[in-house]
């Protein structure tokens, strides 16, 4: 897709830094003249959210890092003392813990939007494979970061992860034992955890500019599913996308608001508020949230290395989605059948994540073995057959005549006017 | 084809509401007793809600209460005599805090002859704690190591159902670690028949792990002294502590709670005013 309008650098400082690096051009063309589907609803905002959490997290992570003593016996009081004795400390720290979450939040809603609409189809495999590499990045960058504070919940957290190596046949001990830096979870973990969580936000960041880059060559995808065919079909990003994405992010702070500042250890466990104790096991260990539905997914396996490589699959199964789905159709408005399912599988996932938080024992166990079974279904049965076996509605011929097709013909001068 | 896909559809809902269902019922058969015995109640406390703040008397009695009855085994290494004196916390005068902490004796040194020394406290020194470690701790308790009270608010929470999450979010409750040290304060009884209470431990049906803890009931009428005429009672001793021990977790929480007010009031008037330049930006375009 090229840009509706080539930058022209007006003063003369702006004309030389363009002939010999065009990077103010290269922004013009991605965030200002970017053609964006005129059809897009607000769950297309949840791109820039991420990409401001991203900024939160890391502006916040860098004064925090300052603070913190990485070391088994002061790490907890650090944490405490920056919320007490750092001016801010405590708006900088519950940013950054319950950023962590909502974060999540906005990745999850992210994702379940690309399925519903079949935004990973065809040509976006290589963005979505991108997303998939980001929240893989996520999920370990969140894990390391929850074993910082050195609390209970941190410390055998770590314990339960960093054990699931030991499944590896022939060398899970030995490599177990190089991760731990010793013969279990301790200084040197810690110490190393904090490196690697500083390290991976920053190659996160990097595979976000591959995917940005990948979708600004592919275009995004919108409600219909449809391609873009001409002009007509698009807005310029500035100021219709960014307008919009700036509301969405400001209503999505008024969320994250609320739990900062009067719900701030709602999403935490509170035995993390006991420093961490190697002699001492929490009744239930349960990790954060957002892991619950893959923690039931590991603890629903009765063989640890099976259960291992469930865990990795359930996450790696979402990089073939765009092949599993045999669809030609993206998105699920023009699906019947897809339709119902994809919300059975948000039902899944969610009772997954209840089941992740409960003991896996008894009815529980059962119950968290057949959504396991059938969240896998979904992927590797249920998405090719329905595919191939599905009588889509018929798909509009373009955006806009859907979209005056919606609105009554009456804006149809005003819209050509925008369009050209 | 497509009624065998309807079947497939049906035949998931049932199989998924059927196995949600079984483990319920599995779950409900097994009679096995959970701790806490009782849930604690829900108590009015004045930091609670959108304008919670702390009453700087009730934190004053609370402290006295920590120093005459807790202190004598739990620590409170976390808070020093400078922060009995902030704002939005106990708010004792400059000179209140300098007698205070004159009245401990604190360890310092080496000096310069390589001796530790005995001083009087300092406002920037830290709440001496009772024992020199914890095995000193545990030995003159029976094995039992007091927990230190500086988060003890933010580290015991008796869990409440599913249901009460929505409602706790939305409500903004944040006191359920309040709750249950207030009950358990007051929750001490006489065992029931075939209650399992060890030697050494004391039955309270709000102890969160098991039905009696290694701690004697701390808290008895008339054993501490107020100063400004409040009721000398168990009830009124366990509630001054408990929100003395929720702003040594929690001490910016007053800051806290009003600057989050004004954030989401400029937050909401934003928004309004974004989403009218954003109506603004899109009636050109029909979408």
């Amino acid at each position: 897709m090229s840009a509706d309008t080539i930058y022209q650098p007006k003063s003369g400082f702006g004309k030389w830094l363009e002939a010999r690096l065009p990077v103010i051009g290269l922004m013009h063309s991605s965030f200002i003249a970017y053609p964006t589907p005129r059809n897009l609803n607000y769950l297309w905002t949840f791109g820039a959210i991420l990409t401001f959490m991203m900024a939160v997290q890391i502006v916040t992570g860098i004064v925090l890092a300052m603070h913190f003593i990485p070391d088994a016996t002061m790490a907890f009081v650090s944490v405490e003392q920056f919320m007490r004795d750092v001016n801010f400390g405590w708006l900088l720290r519950y940013l950054h813990s319950n950023g962590a979450s909502m974060f999540f939040v906005a990745v999850y809603i992210h994702m379940f939007r690309s399925m519903y609409y079949g935004s990973y189809q065809e040509p976006r495999e290589v963005l979505w494979i991108l997303g998939v590499i980001i929240f893989l990045l996520m999920i370990a960058t969140a894990f390391l970061g929850y074993v910082l504070p050195w609390g209970q919940m941190s410390f055998w957290a770590a314990t339960v992860i960093t054990n699931l190596f030991t499944a590896i046949p022939l060398v899970g001990e030995a490599v177990t034992t190089w991760l731990w830096g010793g013969f279990a979870v301790g200084n040197p973990t810690l110490v190393r955890f904090y490196s690697l969580h500083y390290l991976l936000p920053f190659m996160i960041v990097g595979v976000i500019a591959l995917h940005v880059w990948a979708l600004h060559v592919v275009g995004q995808n919108n409600p219909l599913g449809i391609d873009v065919k001409s002009k007509q079909d698009t807005v310029p990003f500035t100021p219709h996308a960014t307008i919009k994405d700036v509301f969405g992010t400001v209503v999505f702070l008024i969320l994250m608001a609320w739990l900062v500042f009067y719900l701030p250890n709602f999403l935490s466990h509170p035995d993390n508020s006991i420093p961490a104790n190697p002699l001492q096991t929490p009744a239930h260990i349960v990790p954060e949230w957002y892991f619950l539905p893959f923690y039931a997914i590991l603890r629903a396996i009765p063989n640890k290395l099976l259960g291992v490589i469930a865990l990795f699959g359930s996450i790696g199964v979402l990089a073939f989605l765009p092949w599993l789905d045999t669809s030609r159709v993206r998105s699920a408005r023009f699906r019947p059948l897809y339709f119902w399912f994809f919300w059975i599988f948000v039902a899944v996932t969610i009772g997954l994540g209840y089941l992740g938080a409960q003991t896996p024992v008894g009815g529980f166990l059962i119950a968290a073995r057949l959504l396991t079974a059938y969240y896998f279904a979904h992927f590797l049965i249920i998405m090719p057959i329905i595919g191939l076996v599905e009588q889509p509605r018929p798909v509009p011929v373009s955006i806009t005549e859907a979209v005056l097709a919606e609105n009554g013909g009456a804006s149809e001068a005003a819209s050509a006017e925008a369009g050209g | 084809m497509s009624s065998i896909i309807g079947l497939g559809l049906r035949t998931a809902v049932i199989v998924m509401a059927g196995s949600i269902a079984f483990a319920g019922a599995v779950a409900a058969e097994e009679e096995v007793t959970h701790f806490p015995i009782n849930t604690p109640e829900f108590q009015r406390w004045t930091f609670s809600g959108l304008f919670g703040t702390f009453d700087q008397a009730q934190l004053q009695r609370g402290f006295q209460v920590y120093r005459e009855v807790c202190a004598g085994c739990h620590s409170l290494d976390l808070i020093a005599f400078r922060h009995l004196g902030d704002e939005g916390g106990p708010h004792f005068s400059a000179e209140q805090v300098k007698a205070l902490s004159a009245e401990y004796d604190v360890t310092d040194g080496p000096d310069e002859y390589g001796d530790f020394f005995d001083r009087p406290g300092k406002p920037f020194d830290y709440l001496p704690a009772p024992f020199a470690n914890d095995r000193a701790a545990a030995a003159a308790n029976g094995g039992a190591i007091p927990p230190d009270l500086s988060v003890i608010t933010k580290a015991r929470a008796a869990p409440r159902g599913l249901q009460w999450v929505p409602i706790n979010f939305f409500t903004a409750y944040e006191e359920a670690g309040a709750d249950y040290l207030f009950a358990l304060l007051t929750g001490y009884k006489d065992a029931p028949e075939g209650a399992e209470v060890t030697d050494g431990t004391y039955y309270n049906p709000f102890f969160l792990s098991s039905a009696a803890l290694a701690m004697p009931n701390p808290l008895f009428e008339e054993s501490v002294t107020y100063g400004d005429g409040s009721p000398e009672t168990v009830d009124q001793y366990a509630r001054d502590v408990t929100a003395f021990l929720t702003w040594a977790a929690k001490p910016h929480l007053v800051a806290r709670k009003r600057m989050g007010f004004q954030v989401i009031v400029f937050l909401v008037v934003f928004a309004g005013l974004l989403y009218a330049t954003k109506k603004r930006v899109w009636s050109r375009v029909a979408h």
